[in-house]
């Protein structure tokens, strides 16, 4: 026969302090946890829901990122004749000339500054971009000197409202409008008229990729193939998909140090949760003996203290949790001044901070919201059940194991 | 008995209950300890004396924009300037595409790269050797070691950025005070094969007469390109780093929370412990003051025992971090993020203030009421 769990609610109850220690303890290693997690969830949002499995990624072959490359604008009309694109109202093949580069903005908080990306783009780009909606404003006329800007860069950079002025580059840019495309690394960029953009950046006469949309996903195949078999074109066609799946991989770094923090924190908790119920196991053992004698079995008593372990960290769960609510409606990440968030996510430069010339190599500027799904909490609270069993199983398998005469005499 | 062993014995009396404090410790400070050493390596070390006296500058625009290389000799005439190199980073991947494989890769001017990075030593002769082969190269005396190469070695590697291979020999090894993960080759090299590349240069280093020049030279260096199409913006080598981890995010705060989690995390456990093992022994306290201990001796007693058990913890955590940093240093797929990462005296002794200080917080309020008790109701007390 079971313990009842009343049991354990009542004796976690009867040492307030002891309990409320130990889960706090646990708490603040599951809220570590969840902030992590919630970094990496929203980096591998941004990366995984980006990219439209009809649009085809053209770039130079043996170029790894858009921001590595280049190409002769000369390639532009052949690129555009392949067969399997879809064409426009107007009958024009959907294909759009791109630039990203990178300019130098000052935070909003005046600590520093922060790299962005900028990408050019032809009218085109636009449409084969069916998920960036306008916010505010409009989009950016072709031929003038006009920005739109994602909404991560609007909630994080002064002077990126519509109507303000950007000064990078050559000169200013006139901000029109602001636009959201639901989280994915768009909304870390700044758009503007291609030609303007090439210009700017002295790169007229060629672009940096070249973006097709196909008229459905087998077309896509077939467009991307075509592309990187065509030996003269010397260029190589990836799935607007598959790119950003490659791009997540440059989450590795944090991904690490995150496991790697929550691990330490999670062994040090364990101890601390097993040292609690060492202590509950020793005031209660005359309390065991007598469960033993009325007849509760061995497996009962194990189970009803491992029950006990697993409330406890589950209350630290539950205040580890609640702990990062405040945090929460920085999913969205309107208004918010979360730290931790302009982030250029590239693995070989984080690889190489102590070194006397820092490496430069941009694969992408990605500024994460923080996501706190429920796939984020749910692994939180399981993470807290296994510190828990870690810590609640030794003793409750002493206390089991005890035997019924000394303790009683204890 | 003398009182240390009294307290010795008294911080061990429950082993398996010390033995757990001082694990859960040991873990808390051990990630202390590393969170510690990056905060250190970022910002606090200077780097030597050399490099304060250099100087970085790249395009205002950002560092993926050239410069023309026509710059370098513009800068020459400012007042304080030594020396100028030109480099261009060429992002090149050897093997693999891997980020254990990823290394910086310059094309640079072999004639005078060498006088400005004043702090890397080469032997003279491998600098000639470089200097004639304009297909050569030279590279870092830890990447040597990871990949085996020796002098004469060939090694290739792919263009990401530039569309051509390079096919370099090395003709040299350098070492760096601080390891570099870099190879050095001649900028020609890449201006023959690629028209775009040729007379730019993505950032030019700067060696200046004195530390005091840097920021005059800085100023008067961005003033006079200020006008022209590409303006400048010059840096000291260690403000152009820290830009780089800036661009991370906001890694202080980062570090920083981690850091407070943990302390915080440590003081709940240690007071408990402290708080449990005290109240045990409600009726010792009751006999100690029989024998006419004064409370601030009970006090005292109590709080070393606890500074003593976090203490241990300090020190395994300590221990466990100097080997954890080594371990990862050469691990493969940590790139080179630990590389020239050390856990300083300065660390080690911040560590264990910390540690003490967490064993005297979490004894000093259960102590407090230990050494305010009465004796007769201490034993009465039956546990």
């Amino acid at each position: 026969m079971a313990i009842p769990i009343s049991y354990n609610i009542r004796n976690l109850k009867l040492r307030k302090g002891l309990t409320i220690m130990t889960a706090l303890g646990i708490a603040l290693t599951v809220t570590t946890a969840v902030f992590l997690m919630a970094l990496l969830a929203g980096l591998n949002k941004a990366f995984k829901s980006s990219g439209d499995p009809i649009n085809v990624l053209v770039m130079r072959k043996g170029s790894t990122a858009e921001l590595s490359g280049g190409f002769d604008a000369s390639l532009f009309p052949t690129l555009k004749t392949l067969p399997g694109i879809a064409k426009d109202a107007q009958g024009e093949p959907i294909a759009s000339g791109e630039w990203v580069v990178v300019v130098v903005l000052p935070r909003k908080d005046g600590t520093g500054e922060v790299n962005v990306s900028v990408r050019g783009l032809m009218p085109a780009g636009l449409t084969l971009r069916p998920g960036a909606k306008l916010l505010e404003g409009r989009w950016f006329t072709p031929g003038q000197r006009e920005v739109v800007i994602g909404n991560s860069i609007h909630n994080r950079f002064s002077g990126t409202n519509v109507g303000d002025t950007l000064d990078f580059a050559k000169g200013q840019w006139k901000v029109v409008g602001v636009f959201d495309s639901g989280g994915t690394s768009y909304d870390s960029e700044i758009w503007g008229d291609v030609n303007q953009i090439a210009a700017d950046f002295d790169r007229q006469g060629g672009y940096g990729s070249v973006y097709l949309r196909a008229t459905d996903p087998v077309a896509a195949d077939a467009l991307k193939n075509r592309v990187s078999d065509d030996q003269r074109l010397k260029l190589e066609g990836t799935l607007e998909t598959d790119y950003y799946e490659k791009q997540t991989s440059s989450g590795g770094p944090i991904k690490f140090i995150g496991t790697f923090v929550a691990i330490i924190m999670a062994i040090g908790s364990s101890f601390a949760a097993m040292n609690t119920m060492y202590a509950a196991v020793a005031y209660r053992s005359r309390e065991i003996a007598t469960l033993r004698i009325i007849g509760f079995s061995r497996p009962s008593i194990l189970t009803s203290f491992v029950l006990e372990a697993l409330l406890l960290s589950l209350l630290g769960a539950g205040i580890g949790i609640a702990l990062t609510l405040p945090f929460n409606g920085h999913t969205t990440g309107i208004g918010n001044s979360l730290t931790f968030s302009e982030t250029v996510f590239s693995l070989n430069l984080f690889g190489s901070i102590p070194v006397t010339f820092p490496a430069l190599h941009f694969n992408h500027v990605v500024i994460p919201a923080l996501s706190f799904s429920a796939n984020v909490l749910a692994t939180s609270v399981l993470f807290a059940l296994v510190m828990g069993l870690a810590g609640g199983f030794a003793p409750a398998w002493q206390a089991a194991r005890q035997d019924i005469l000394t303790s009683l005499r204890a | 008995m003398t009182l240390t062993s009294f307290v010795r014995k008294s911080a061990f009396r429950n082993k398996r209950r010390s033995i757990l404090t001082v694990l859960s410790i040991t873990f808390s400070l051990l990630l202390l300890t590393l969170m510690m050493t990056v905060w250190h390596s970022f910002y606090v070390d200077k780097g030597d004396a050399q490099s304060a006296q250099r100087l970085i500058t790249r395009h205002r625009v950002s560092l993926t924009e050239n410069m023309p290389i026509y710059y370098r000799e513009k800068m020459r005439t400012v007042p304080g300037v030594v020396a100028v190199a030109p480099t261009q980073w060429f992002g090149g991947l050897y093997k693999d595409d891997k980020p254990e494989n990823f290394f910086a890769q310059f094309g640079t001017d072999p004639a005078e790269i060498f006088k400005v990075m004043t702090d890397f030593k080469i032997p003279d002769d491998q600098l000639a050797a470089w200097q004639r082969d304009r297909a050569g190269c030279v590279v870092d005396s830890e990447l040597a070691k990871k990949y085996g190469w020796k002098i004469g070695d060939r090694i290739v590697i792919k263009g990401t950025i530039f569309p051509m291979n390079l096919e370099l020999t090395i003709r040299g090894i350098f070492t760096a005070p601080q390891p570099t993960i870099t190879v050095y080759f001649n900028q020609k090299y890449v201006e023959e094969a690629v028209p775009f590349a040729k007379d730019r240069a993505g950032t030019f280093g700067i060696l200046a007469d004195s530390p005091d020049d840097v920021p005059k030279v800085a100023a008067a260096v961005d003033a006079m390109f200020r006008n022209s199409p590409e303006p400048t913006k010059t840096e000291s080598e260690k403000a152009f780093q820290l830009s780089f981890i800036n661009s991370l995010g906001n890694v202080k705060a980062f570090i920083l929370s981690i850091c407070f989690a943990v302390v915080f995390a440590t003081l709940l456990v240690s007071a408990n412990t402290m708080a449990m093992s005290i109240r045990e022994r409600t009726r010792e306290v009751a006999v100690l003051k029989t024998l006419g201990f004064t409370r601030q001796s009970i006090l005292r007693l109590y709080v070393s025992e606890s500074i003593t058990v976090a203490l241990v913890g300090g020190v395994l955590g300590c221990v466990l971090a100097v080997f954890l940093v080594m371990v990862l240093k050469n691990a493969p797929g940590m790139g080179f993020f630990f590389l020239g990462m050390t856990v300083t005296i300065p660390t080690f002794l911040l560590a264990m203030f910390v540690a003490a200080m967490v064993g005297f917080l979490s004894a000093i309020l259960p102590s407090y009421h230990a050494a305010k008790l009465d004796i007769v109701e201490g034993l009465r007390y039956t546990g």
